[in-house]
């Protein structure tokens, strides 16, 4: 089965001002998701996209656990599974033999594996629809943001349509379009950080391969001597190859049809693997790691790419922006329902960019490992490689790429345990977010808000839930909408729980 | 927290230096490198504490220029 891209007529510009609540400018992985999670929130939404389609190639296709927590709590989860290639487990290669291996879920009792791999337009698609039925996102396909005036009661913005240009004033703008983010260019406001001297190579094939369902890396196999190579197996049998090409290469040559394939034919020669595949994707590319100094602009907000950008080793791209909707959106709309103060935004500032710069810094140590930048940086790759082979120590120390995981800096996201309700196999999560909700241990006293009691409506049959969430008989969590963990109420009581709900409303930065 | 020690601590410091010597005799310099990489790693795993290995890192750099 092959995916066949959608394609959404143009949104025509209406007559005369345009006025929207909330507006997203960008209407890729991590502007749909906080367009679905705003819309789920209650709240209306524009967003604004300069194509009328979804994203083209499979791009961020490495879907974390804590994402897919994500996307379970905005009815999506199940989707991912069925159709997505779950994997856990890592290989890396030197040279014609394994160095290291890890598994990134050694444990049971979780809905979702460490990672499920995923074309981004599946996503994407799957978003969009999953926003129409909301019946409260409006998707103004093939609007680009052209002009922005940023105030202090909104930004007004000058966009522009195949049947011409028209004026729109968003209360508040999400900016989701983007390393190239031309909001923020427009604001003039600085993106800072590393470039990386080194050119890659972005290969989708079509085949009928042997390898396992694991992520694979070879440092200097026999087939790229020299460089590295990622492997990873996607949906409808479509691989994706990522080959080192070192920043010496011509991208317009390596781009080449016949040159890629003869990249891949050699690769899969030397495996003894000689079947047939088409290519499906090809793009070369380079990469940074940086920056905004600040995500928040008044009432002008970016996320994902166009606020940080890190690199592909490690799937903390569309994740770590995915997982800034995540904290965004429940306060947008507790401010725009008069909930909580306008300073509760502050908090995803303090939240995020401390994430950003976590996965930051864990991109830039991979990249200093694939890429060494000196003599000295090569001698000790291949130490780490070299001495991998017979000594435990240095396994760990090879790095390939350190894979996504929620920040925890900031409250960590509640972990996921089996439950049984009514006798039947059940999950935590399933039962959080949105809102707030009360997760206790036995009875607490009522509060209004939504409550999960262990032992009562769920057991808790294996042990789990309590000892993963630190519930002792009587203690509670708070979590937050975006299951997080807001507090911790030993011996819970109703002024308790109220007191650290109030708390997280007007969390001020 | 260990402290790097920095008081002689070996009995035969000329058989450390010419076992040094041996294993770095006739390798080429990419080789030799790689080799001193080796022994850094050994021996900080041997030590099995970061600080001690950090403060033999900040005093094995270069003196900054004036």
């Amino acid at each position: 089965m092959h995916f066949t891209p959608p394609r959404f007529a143009a949104f025509a510009p209406p007559r005369g001002q345009d006025h929207a609540a909330v507006v997203i400018a960008g209407g890729g992985l991590v502007g749909l998701t906080a367009a679905l999670d705003l819309a789920r929130h209650g709240v209306r939404v524009v967003v604004l996209d300069d194509d009328d389609t979804v994203s083209t190639g499979s791009r961020a296709i490495c879907f974390a656990k804590r994402t897919l927590e994500i996307y379970g709590r905005l009815g999506l989860g199940s989707r991912f599974l069925e159709k997505g290639v779950t994997w856990n487990q890592g290989r890396v290669f030197h040279g014609e033999r394994e160095a290291y291996s890890f598994d990134l879920l050694p444990e049971e009792g979780h809905e979702y594996p460490a990672f499920v791999n995923l074309q981004q337009y599946y996503a994407e698609a799957w978003l969009v629809e999953a926003c129409m039925a909301t019946g409260r996102v409006e998707l103004r396909w093939r609007n680009a943001v052209a002009g922005i005036e940023n105030r202090a009661d909104g930004a007004r913005l000058s966009v522009t349509t195949p049947a011409g240009p028209y004026t729109l004033h968003a209360d508040w703008l999400i900016a989701a379009d983007g390393a190239r983010s031309f909001i923020r260019r427009a604001l003039g406001l600085a993106f800072e950080g590393q470039v990386f001297r080194d050119r890659f190579l972005i290969a989708d094939v079509v085949m009928q391969a042997a390898f396992p369902t694991e992520r694979w890396f070879w440092f200097d196999p026999p087939f790229h001597p020299g460089q590295s190579v990622l492997l990873h197996r996607q949906p409808d049998d479509v691989w994706r190859i990522d080959f080192q090409l070192g920043w010496d290469a011509d991208p317009a040559l390596e781009q080449q049809p016949e040159r890629v394939r003869a990249r891949v034919a050699q690769m899969l020669g030397s495996r003894g693997d000689d079947v047939p595949f088409e290519l499906e994707w090809i793009s070369i590319y380079t990469f940074r790691c940086r920056r905004m100094q600040r995500f928040r602009h008044g009432r002008t907000i970016f996320v994902g790419d166009a606020a940080h950008q890190v690199s592909p080793f490690g799937a903390r791209g569309g994740n770590g922006g995915v997982q800034d909707a995540d904290n965004l959106c429940w306060k947008l709309a507790a401010v725009l329902a008069g909930q909580a103060p306008d300073a509760l935004l502050d908090s995803y500032d303090a939240e995020r960019i401390p994430a950003a710069d976590e996965n930051i810094l864990n991109s830039t140590r991979s990249t200093d490992f694939i890429t060494p930048k000196s003599d000295a940086a090569r001698a000790y790759r291949d130490a780490v490689l070299e001495l991998a082979a017979a000594h435990a120590f240095a396994r760990p120390v090879v790095n390939s790429g350190r894979l996504s995981r929620p920040y925890e800096g900031a409250g960590r996201p509640a972990p996921d345990a089996p439950l049984l309700r009514n006798g039947r196999p059940d999950w935590l999560l399933r039962h959080t977010g949105d809102g707030f909700t009360v997760v206790s241990n036995g009875v607490v006293p009522a509060t209004g808000l939504p409550a999960i009691t262990l032992g009562q409506d769920f057991e808790d049959h294996s042990g789990l839930a309590a000892a993963r969430l630190g519930l002792g008989h009587g203690d509670a969590v708070l979590l937050r909408p975006d299951q997080h963990i807001a507090a911790r109420i030993a011996a819970a009581d109703a002024a308790g729980i109220a007191a650290a709900h109030r708390a997280s409303l007007h969390a001020v930065a | 927290m260990t402290h790097l020690l920095t008081a002689p601590r070996l009995a035969e410091p000329d058989v450390l230096y010419a076992a040094l010597m041996d294993a770095h005799r006739d390798l080429p310099p990419d080789e030799s490198r790689k080799l001193d990489a080796k022994l850094v790693l050994l021996l900080a795993n041997h030590i099995g504490e970061l600080a001690p290995v950090l403060q033999a890192i900040a005093l094995a750099k270069p003196p900054p220029r004036a």
